[in-house]
């Protein structure tokens, strides 16, 4: 087997075991107050990471600075106006190219 | 664990801390198709830069297979670098374990025995993660899974454009669409953002992210980030 196909293999069964392990060890029960009390700030935890990860990397490497940033800005300004969710996402990406073309 | 398997009649009254809305297929699909466009033109780069590497067959099978953008583009780069496949699976593997604590904050909210549960659990990508979030530590498991099937069709079918060489219409950036998923996070996470203990752990996940991007390995620094969320753990 070529590295291609092991590498496809493993990481196969590695991702379907990391994306096991949570649903089958906390399914079915309701969590103790303590752990509900972490698990609930996951989600704005990772959420602000992806945000840094996907505005600034490049190659998953950064920070890189560039128009992305205008178009986080210009939907941070749309969240702000009450703004429907797809139109803050056509904003970011119209405001992002703009800054590109003229660029 | 298979002690209290409840039959869901619907009809029975749940306990308060169950939520009773739970999306329909059609209702997850709505919510997912927004951001094929971005995916399906991510699949397409994917595809154009994986086929010289690894044939024209590997990249399509791993699309389907492994399903993870970010995790496909980092084994993809230790492939074409040379490095072989513990590294393209190492590369690969950090940067889908973010997927395990975001598993840990979904399996709560899942139904149904240990193996339906698992299996609902594969549909966990970003995006889906996001859109389910319901902002109160539960997560719309109809939403977490069918927002994941318009995705899943547009990065393969995506890649597969890609590796028939679908070079020229395939510049994610000339349209700004690599700007689409910070900012849906960004609206996400206003929603989310209802407590100040959900303050303080976004502001710190975004600084551990920050802080660690220019010295660890891809991947890294947004698993390290969902430490942010020990600060549940203190009083008040």
């Amino acid at each position: 087997m070529s590295a291609a196909w092991i590498t496809i293999a493993v990481l196969c069964a590695g991702t379907v075991a990391i994306k096991s392990v949570g649903p089958l060890a906390l399914g079915g029960d309701p969590p103790s107050e303590r752990v509900s009390a972490v698990i609930r700030l996951i989600a704005p935890a990772l959420l602000a990471a992806l945000i840094v990860y996907e505005a600034l990397s490049v190659d998953g490497h950064g920070p890189e600075f560039d128009a992305r940033l205008v178009g986080v800005g210009a939907a941070a300004l749309g969240l702000l106006a009450r703004l429907p969710l797809l139109v803050i996402v056509a904003l970011a990406a119209l405001a992002t190219a703009l800054t590109r073309a003229l660029g | 664990m298979t002690t209290e398997c409840q039959v869901q009649t619907g009809a029975e009254p749940q306990p308060p801390a169950a939520h009773p809305h739970v999306s329909d297929r059609r209702s997850g699909i709505r919510a997912g198709l927004p951001f094929a466009l971005a995916t399906f033109t991510l699949g397409i780069s994917f595809g154009v830069l994986a086929e010289p590497v690894m044939g024209a067959v590997a990249p399509i099978v791993m699309s389907i297979v492994v399903f993870g953008g970010a995790a496909q583009f980092a084994a993809l780069s230790a492939l074409a670098a040379g490095a072989g496949a513990p590294a393209a699976i190492v590369s690969g593997l950090l940067l889908n374990a973010r997927f395990l604590p975001m598993g840990f904050a979904v399996g709560p909210s899942l139904r149904g025995r240990p193996l339906r549960r698992a299996a609902q659990g594969q549909a966990l990508v970003d995006a889906s993660f996001a859109l389910a979030s319901r902002g109160d530590g539960s997560f719309d498991r109809g939403l977490l899974v069918w927002s994941t099937a318009p995705q899943a069709l547009a990065w393969i079918s995506g890649t597969i454009v890609g590796v028939l060489g679908g070079a020229a219409i395939a510049d994610p950036q000339r349209y700004g669409l690599d700007a689409i998923f910070p900012a849906f996070y960004l609206a996400l996470l206003a929603e989310e953002a209802g407590s100040r203990k959900a303050v303080a752990a976004a502001l710190l996940g975004g600084a551990i992210a920050f802080a660690l991007m220019p010295v660890a390995p891809p991947g890294v620094p947004v698993i390290a980030a969902s430490v942010a969320a020990l600060i549940g753990l203190r009083r008040g």
